[in-house]
């Protein structure tokens, strides 16, 4: 069984933007940066904003509600400074031009549940 | 008994400009004096120059300021407010107060300048008359001025016009009655005077001239003024502004030599040798002079005199002056007549209602009247002051060398140059200044050589030195936008226009870090925007999400979705239209806003294209830094006090500006009539409508600060009003920086930069103003049309993946559903 899901072609998600995908009962939010493509958790943990529909920063996005700042790459809150973070998944774009996740690396067994 | 005193005293009667000019002089020297300043007024040293502006209520009183409390305490000035000297003893050298105290001096400097002439006129004591000299006067008229107060100023000289422009600006109806065939006639030849009246009678001043005045009318209080001519002019306030005279009645009663004035040498001295006088009280050579700079330059002589260091001396001054009433330049100095030997060169432009004429005499500059373009004032004062030949000058006399016009008035002075011709300070004093003092801001310049201090035409030239010279001069105002980009807005903007720059990404990459963050992405976006006048790439990734899909993100990533409705008028078409939407998205909340409009919130993102198209109703762009609303009242319309149509003005104001960005959200108000009620003076821009005329306002808040809007011009008409406010409008859009709402913008600038700028600018920058609106208006629209082309695939719909994990509870359903959409 692969693991990794086909979501979207690329050419779906706006340069520097993101896009939130339900994949089960996960909301996930993929981000199109120019040297990648990376994908967390779409629920801020402040305030449950959507992270999809925030402003990049490098590899970093501002959530849109009250504007902590996580790293897209760890997942880490890097503003303000508290040590709590979202889930990061694999993601990739493959030779089709298609974006895709891996669920199963991460935390399968929570996306399923 | 021998007076065994240390020090001498020194009582100066007399705290204007002169006196207190004066003393600041005598404090520079080596002096052994003690102080005493009698003043009639109650108000410290004050620039009376600026009484102007306080009337048309371009400066508040404080700033009008020279000698504040805190000067007088520290040079250890005994200070007598209030108190007018009614006689001199010169043999006990005491004088008298009207509170009946008696002091003695060792020397009397007196400055009691002069007060207005006020004509033989019949009535003239009535309750509503009044001269204006003084800031009590300037209140006074303030306090009697409402919109459509009818004025009548007596008197069309400088201080006539001056009085007759703030009066309008009150929102008064203004007619000017002058005695003579032209308006400034001391000043101006007849051609000039034409240039000039119908420069005033287009700010909506009535200019009646040759026309006497007989009589005020009225029981007690004055209602109106009759002509020698029969006519009658119905008036609430009269200003008489008909001429100044010496206040020479102390000297007379002292029994010093008086003619117009109290007769001074070319030292100052008097007849009397410890009595001294300067400013507007003396005459020198049978000349009373009325003007600052000459007046100041009389305090320096005197200073030395007065401190035995008796030497320099005072020969006298070109006359020369200029109007300070925004929009109506005109410069006058030396010489305004022809005669034998003297040649005249003259440039008349009609249409643009410029004309320039000077007088030489053997080739030196002699006279110069300029109307409707004193730019040049600069270099005829320096002529005039210098007796520069001019023969090899001729071809740019009348415009300076194409290649010197470069706009760079600072660096074509020379450093002995006068920059301020009031207090007589040179660009090399100012550059000393900045060298020596370390002065790096207009504020310390003025402190230190009180350059600008004067009639403050001379503002901007102080500005451009203090810009070129002082090295921490940016520090002041350098704020970078963000650490990406760090520079200033005002100098990204100047980058994308020269550079072409058409893309936020551009500007990151050429003058920034090349990524950007979410504050400066957002600022260049709006920058790209208005430099282009809207012909930019839109990159949506740099704008805030709101400004992605055309609705305001709430707390729980829903929209709201609110549309316009032009000065918060609908129908019942549309009410029923946005009932059913409110049904069919089973919309949770439904909310009337404060801005006269109706707010649905609780939208899904997928939704908003559909709700869009089922209300069929434009965006009210709630949700973006830009046009929000246009507030209005019942106005003409049905309400019975209504002066004027606020309901179709609103709804012309609100589609004349909206759909597109601005620096922050623009909030608007039109009133039918000064009771307010749609809150115009709290609005970035209202109109506020009265009986025949509208006053465009703004700078208002009334959200996270409180403030009152200030008056931009008072006009006539209804498409008068709208192109005011659309010029102010976009000056805004291009000046302030990215999230500075007018208040602040106002502020930071002052309100007298802003119609200097704006609705007094030369009508070419006015066009250009409103031709770069248009442009960006006819590139812009509703934004809720992208419901039909959205600006990629996804903009409003979520992404449906390809396939699911394999996992329970069911695969096959989740997979079909997102094949459906595929």
């Amino acid at each position: 069984m692969s693991t990794w899901i086909q979501i979207t072609p690329l050419q779906n998600i706006p340069l520097r933007e993101g896009r939130c995908v339900t994949l089960g009962r996960k909301e996930i939010a993929v981000f199109h940066l120019p040297e990648k493509v990376l994908a967390i958790d779409n629920r801020c943990p402040h305030g449950q904003g959507p992270l999809c529909d925030g402003i990049t920063t490098g590899t970093h996005v501002v959530c849109p509600l009250h504007g902590w700042k996580i790293d897209l790459e760890t997942g880490m809150v890097a503003r303000p400074d508290v040590p709590v973070g979202v889930k990061t998944y694999p993601c990739r774009v493959n030779s089709d031009g298609i974006v895709e996740i891996n669920v199963a690396a991460t935390q399968e067994a929570e996306v399923a549940a | 008994m021998t007076r065994k005193k240390l020090k001498q005293q020194l009582i100066v009667i007399g705290n204007g400009m002169a006196g207190i000019g004066c003393l600041e002089q005598i404090l520079r020297h080596n002096h052994n004096f003690e102080v005493t300043v009698f003043g009639d007024e109650t108000h410290v040293n004050y620039n009376r120059i600026l009484l102007s502006s306080v009337l048309a209520g371009e400066k508040p009183v404080d700033d009008i300021t020279l000698n504040p409390l805190a000067w007088y305490l520290e040079h250890k000035i005994t200070l007598r407010l209030g108190i007018r000297v009614t006689s001199i003893d010169p043999t006990m050298r005491t004088i008298s107060g009207d509170d009946g105290s008696v002091t003695s001096y060792d020397k009397l400097l007196i400055a009691t300048g002069s007060k207005p002439f006020i004509p033989r006129i019949e009535g003239v004591e009535k309750d509503g008359v009044c001269a204006w000299r003084t800031l009590a006067d300037t209140q006074w008229i303030l306090n009697r001025t409402k919109p459509g107060t009818k004025a009548v100023v007596i008197g069309g000289g400088l201080l006539g016009l001056e009085a007759a422009r703030g009066l309008q600006v009150q929102g008064c109806d203004v007619t000017i009655v002058h005695l003579r065939d032209r308006l400034m006639e001391r000043q101006l030849d007849s051609t000039g005077g034409r240039y000039l009246r119908s420069k005033i009678e287009a700010l909506g001043v009535k200019v009646l001239l040759e026309k006497s005045t007989a009589a005020i009318l009225g029981n007690g209080h004055a209602t109106g003024v009759r002509l020698t001519c029969g006519l009658e002019l119905p008036a609430d306030l009269i200003v008489v502004a008909a001429g100044i005279s010496p206040n020479a009645d102390l000297g007379k009663q002292a029994g010093l030599q008086v003619n117009r004035g109290i007769i001074v040498n070319d030292y100052l001295e008097t007849s009397n040798p410890d009595i001294f006088a300067v400013g507007e009280c003396t005459e020198h050579r049978g000349v009373c002079h009325g003007l600052v700079a000459p007046l100041l330059a009389q305090g320096k002589v005197l200073a030395a005199t007065i401190t035995g260091n008796r030497g320099a001396t005072f020969e006298g001054a070109i006359p020369a002056a200029k109007l300070k009433i925004m929009g109506v330049d005109v410069f006058s100095a030396g010489s305004n007549e022809g005669g034998p030997g003297i040649e005249t060169v003259k440039y008349e432009d009609e249409s643009q209602g410029v004309y320039k004429r000077l007088f030489l005499d053997g080739g030196r500059l002699v006279g110069a009247i300029l109307v409707g373009d004193s730019n040049d004032s600069h270099r005829y004062s320096e002529w005039l002051r210098t007796g520069a030949n001019l023969s090899a000058k001729r071809r740019t006399l009348l415009f300076p060398d194409p290649i010197a016009d470069n706009g760079d008035a600072a660096a074509m002075l020379s450093d002995a140059d006068t920059v301020c011709g009031c207090l007589g300070v040179s660009k090399g004093q100012i550059i000393e200044a900045i060298h020596e003092k370390g002065v790096c801001t207009m504020a310390q310049l003025k402190e230190c050589t009180r350059a600008s201090t004067g009639c403050g035409s001379c503002g901007n030239l102080c500005m451009d030195i203090l810009r070129a010279v002082a090295p921490n001069f940016e520090e002041e105002t350098k704020k970078v936008l963000c650490k990406c980009v760090p520079f200033p807005q005002e100098q990204i903007k100047e980058m994308i226009r020269t550079q072409r720059m058409k893309s936020v990404q551009e500007v990151l990459d050429i003058y920034g870090n090349g990524i950007g963050c979410e504050v400066c992405k957002p600022a260049l976006s709006y920058l790209v925007d208005v430099v282009n006048c809207g012909e930019h790439d839109e990159d949506r990734s740099t704008r805030f999400i709101n400004d992605r899909v055309h609705a305001n993100i709430q707390n729980d990533g829903t929209f709201s979705v609110i549309p316009r409705m032009r000065g918060g008028i609908t129908t019942p078409d549309e009410l029923r239209k946005i009932a059913d939407v409110a049904d069919k998205y089973k919309v949770p909340l439904v909310k009337v806003t404060g801005s006269q409009r109706i707010d649905l919130l609780g939208i899904k993102k997928e939704d908003l294209p559909k709700v869009w198209a089922d209300l069929g109703m434009p965006s009210g762009q709630g949700y973006a830094k830009g046009v929000r609303m246009v507030k209005t009242c019942v106005g003409s319309t049905f309400c019975r006090f209504g002066t004027q149509d606020s309901i179709a003005t609103g709804v012309e104001l609100e589609r004349r500006m909206e759909n597109l960005f601005t620096p922050h959200k623009t909030k608007m108000a039109v009133v039918g009539c000064p009771r307010n009620c749609a809150e115009a003076t709290v609005k970035d821009i209202g109109l506020v409508g009265q009986e025949g005329s509208w006053q465009v306002v703004v700078g208002g808040a009334a959200g996270k600060s409180v403030r009152k809007a200030d008056l931009l011009i008072t006009v006539s008409s209804t498409e008068e009003a709208l192109a005011a406010a659309e010029v102010f409008f976009q000056y805004y859009r291009e000046n302030a920086n990215y999230l500075e709402r007018t208040y602040d913008f106002v502020e930071r600038h002052g309100i007298e930069k802003i119609r200097r700028d704006t609705v007094y600018a030369p009508d070419a920058i006015k066009e250009a103003l409103l031709d770069r609106l248009t442009k960006s208006k006819n590139l812009s629209q509703d934004a809720w049309l992208e419901r039909d082309n959205p600006i990629n695939a996804t903009q409003f719909v979520q992404i449906q993946p390809m396939e699911q994990p394999i996992m329970p509870p069911s695969p096959s359903y989740l997979r079909s559903s997102a094949s459906a959409n595929d």
